[in-house]
Formats: C-alpha cells, sequence, structure tokens
C-alpha cells in the first residue's frame, strides 16, 4: 500500500537507489570475472565449464543478471518516458523490455543450472 | 496557459541537421547522452547476444570451439569491439555518476574534466580489451 501524497516528490527514489545498488553489484561482479578469464589460467572448454561450474560463480552471475535486469528497466523506463510521446506506444515498448529483461533471467538460469 | 499566445505555433530550431552539427554540447553532455545509448544498446541487442554466446560456449565442447571459430569473423569482431566499448562507456560514466551522487567533483571544471576522463579511459580500455580479443 503506497501512502500517496498530493504534492511531493521522492516518488522515484526508490528506482534511483535501486539502480544505484545495482551497478554497484554488477560493477564489482564485471571486476571478478576480469580475474577470473584474465588469470593466466588457459582459456579451453575444461576451464570455461569449472568457472561456471562452482556454486558461487552460479549465484554471483544469477546475482548480476537479476540485477541486470533491475537497472535496466529502471534506465530502459527512464529513457520511453523521456523520448516516447505516445501513451499507447510506450506502454507496448514498456512491456516488451519487461518480457525481454524477464526473458534473460529465465535464460540465465536455464545456462547455469543445465 | 489558457491564453492566445500559448496556442500560437512557436518556432523550432531543433532539427536533426542542428542537433547533429550546429548546437554544441560539453563534455558531460556528451557522456551523459553516450551513457544512454550504450545502456540501451547493452540491453539490446548486446544482453541477447552474450547469453547466446555463453549458452552455446557451455553447453559443450563443440559449441565452445564452434564460438572460437564464431569470434574470428569480422564482422563479429567489430561486434564485439562496440560492445566492449558500450559495456566499458558504461561502467566508466556510471561510476562517475555515481562519485556526482555523493557530492564529488560537481564543480565545473572537475565535471568537465572528469567527462573527458570518462571518454579517453574508456576507448582506451576498448583498445586494451580489443588487442587482447583479436
Amino acid at each position: 500500500m503506497v501512502n500517496r501524497l498530493v504534492v511531493g516528490a521522492h516518488y522515484g527514489l526508490k528506482d534511483w537507489l535501486a539502480q544505484r545498488i545495482t551497478a554497484a553489484i554488477m560493477a564489482v561482479y564485471t571486476i571478478v570475472v576480469l580475474f577470473v578469464v584474465f588469470s593466466g589460467r588457459p582459456f579451453n572448454y575444461a576451464v570455461w565449464r569449472d568457472v561456471f561450474a562452482s556454486g558461487w560463480m552460479r549465484i554471483a552471475t544469477l546475482l548480476f543478471v537479476v540485477s541486470l535486469a533491475w537497472h535496466a528497466w529502471v534506465g530502459a523506463r527512464d529513457i520511453l518516458m523521456d523520448y516516447i510521446k505516445h501513451d499507447g506506444l510506450r506502454l507496448a515498448l514498456q512491456v516488451i523490455t519487461v518480457l525481454l529483461l524477464a526473458g534473460y533471467v529465465a535464460w540465465a538460469v536455464e545456462i547455469l543450472w543445465r | 496557459m489558457s491564453s492566445a499566445a500559448a496556442k500560437k505555433p512557436r518556432p523550432k530550431y531543433l532539427t536533426l541537421p542542428a542537433i547533429l552539427f550546429e548546437i554544441r554540447l560539453p563534455w558531460p553532455a556528451r557522456v551523459s547522452i553516450l551513457h544512454r545509448i550504450s545502456g540501451a544498446l547493452l540491453i539490446f541487442p548486446f544482453g541477447a547476444w552474450l547469453l547466446y554466446m555463453l549458452d552455446v560456449s557451455l553447453a559443450s565442447e563443440a559449441g565452445f570451439e564452434r564460438m572460437r571459430g564464431y569470434m574470428q569473423l569480422p564482422l563479429v569482431k567489430i561486434g564485439a569491439l562496440v560492445l566492449i566499448w558500450a559495456y566499458c562507456h558504461h561502467f566508466c560514466a556510471g561510476i562517475r555518476f555515481l562519485l556526482l551522487d555523493l557530492n564529488k567533483g560537481v564543480e565545473l571544471a572537475p565535471a568537465r574534466g572528469s567527462a573527458l576522463a570518462v571518454m579517453v579511459v574508456s576507448l582506451l580500455l576498448t583498445a586494451y580489451f580489443g588487442v587482447k580479443l583479436w
């Protein structure tokens, strides 16, 4: 239940904060992956499979993808609100964005827990 | 806003040639709009592309080797280069925005300096990872 005031601001604060927290999570994951990939190990299928076979890497990757979906939703919504003036078209594009991002999360789960 | 003046058509100078060639934006504005463009590109098509490559490369040894060959195609390399730039730019500009949120470097001169730094650093990172990829 949202306790809406007739006047006032801060309605976007939660989204704004979520976008920044998810950004920090993705930044940390990016650094970790760079260290894993460029750790000097030979780059072949066995190594690649082992990287994503470990439990913590699967969890970290899933956290990354969920963060990405949340972060991208806030960003895409901002872009669509700014540039798409037609209400029906904007709604359609927002629905497509949500479906796309939800699809990415599902696809990532499928890849990671095959 | 019910006066007659509000209904009078106003001239608009915001044409595409004006946006592209006449309006000179400062570096922070360019970083900002590129942050949006790179973000949109990362959602689509690059998000789907990365998941596709992860999917095939993890599915089987044959898939991994197929992706290795796939990465050698010139068009794929160009696409990967754009993807790397978009990621690096979005990453660097994002860190700048986080610092601005913390009131770090909000004065005009440092803000312009850090914006230019984001452009340069993200291009250097793109070159670095591009060379590694090639």
